[in-house]
């Protein structure tokens, strides 16, 4: 038992998982599947600088808050104690790619020659973090939702304004993943 | 049947509730804090899944964008499946929070932000290999870095919030 949770996860256990995750919510206190909302908490709660995008009482979402603190802490949880010593499995062809940017350190989930403090103070590993982590916050929030509050629980009440975004996810990713993001690792 | 649809045609947000015209439709029972407790289980339940299943690996989502690798879709496309039924069988159901208060669900108004908004977050999604959930199990991990991601989220949706008005919806 422990040894089949100690391997990677399958897809449909995971994507079973997470879809309860969305009903027990509603369940447990009527509570919207969605993260991307705590950075606009966060933002109430310590830089409203008077934007009325910011104005709300965030103390009553604060439900989130303790739902992203969890995050962490399972995080960390997994780490410890559930995790699996083998090196990250990766597709041969990425494994090639990302080794012609100098990118083969494989031994975690994210490649520690671009996420590190050093690496903030190369230009790659600034565009990477900085400018990647800037459009994250900005497009969740024009957008109205992340992956988790459109495309899994916006998608789960068949709310086609939530497809939309879904699909737009997707092409910025082709597009950056495919076209872009080359040139970045080559910096 | 316990369903209030509501429609708001001034909030485009879809997981903040309308708080500049509150109608009764997010929670009004007051609790004490610690209940929130239970989202805090709930929450280290799906930072657990996200970790062992590589949800959160850089790698897993470039594989996903460049079409090397089924994982990804399988988990997002069994989790939209598993949470259709969830959602359809509540609304069938009718059946109430733990705490007796009906669950309510938000109709989502069509905006150009989700068009936008849409492509930004996913060149960013490509960038960090990380959307908001992964960033802090990420964290979790020990991967102490992402933090700065984060950081970096948290000053996007601050410039979001003071450009709103002036920006396309």
């Amino acid at each position: 038992m422990l040894e089949a949770i100690k391997a990677p996860w399958p897809w449909y256990i995971t994507g079973a998982l997470i879809g309860l995750i969305v009903a027990a919510l509603l369940l447990l206190g009527n509570k919207h599947f969605g993260i991307s909302a705590n950075l606009r908490h966060i933002c109430a709660a310590c830089f409203p600088a008077n934007i009325k995008f910011f104005r709300y009482n965030w103390k009553k979402e604060i439900w989130n808050l303790f739902f992203v603190a969890g995050i962490i802490l399972g995080g960390f949880i997994a780490t410890q104690w559930l995790s699996n010593p083998a090196p990250v499995n990766i597709n041969p062809a990425l494994a090639e790619e990302l080794a012609s940017y100098q990118l083969t350190d494989h031994s975690s989930l994210v490649p520690g020659e671009l996420f590190s403090f050093e690496s903030l103070f190369t230009l790659r590993g600034f565009i990477i973090m900085v400018a990647g982590g800037f459009l994250v916050g900005f497009g969740t929030r024009y957008a109205g939702g992340c992956t988790s509050g459109h495309s899994i629980m916006g998608l789960s009440n068949l709310q086609w304004p939530s497809l939309v975004a879904t699909v737009m996810f997707m092409i910025g990713g082709f597009i950056m993943a495919n076209l872009l993001l080359p040139f970045i690792l080559r910096l | 049947m316990q369903i209030i649809e509501k429609i708001n045609g001034k909030e485009t947000d879809f997981e903040v509730p309308a708080f500049e015209n509150s109608n009764g439709n997010e929670s009004q029972q007051q609790q004490p804090w610690w209940h929130n407790l239970k989202y805090l289980a709930v929450g280290m339940i799906f930072g657990i899944v996200f970790v062992k299943a590589e949800i959160i690996s850089w790698y897993r989502i470039q594989e996903m964008f460049r079409l090397q690798s089924f994982h990804m879709y399988g988990v997002i496309g069994t989790a939209v499946v598993v949470g259709i039924i969830s959602v359809w069988l509540i609304k069938r159901s009718g059946i109430k929070t733990i705490h007796g208060e009906p669950i309510t669900f938000t109709k989502k108004k069509f905006s150009k932000g989700q068009v936008y908004g849409g492509l930004l977050f996913g060149l960013g999604w490509a960038l960090t290999g990380a959307c908001p959930g992964p960033l802090f199990a990420q964290i979790g991990t020990g991967a102490l870095a992402v933090t700065l991601v984060v950081l970096s989220a948290i000053a996007g949706t601050w410039v979001y919030g003071y450009f709103r008005e002036r920006l396309p919806h």
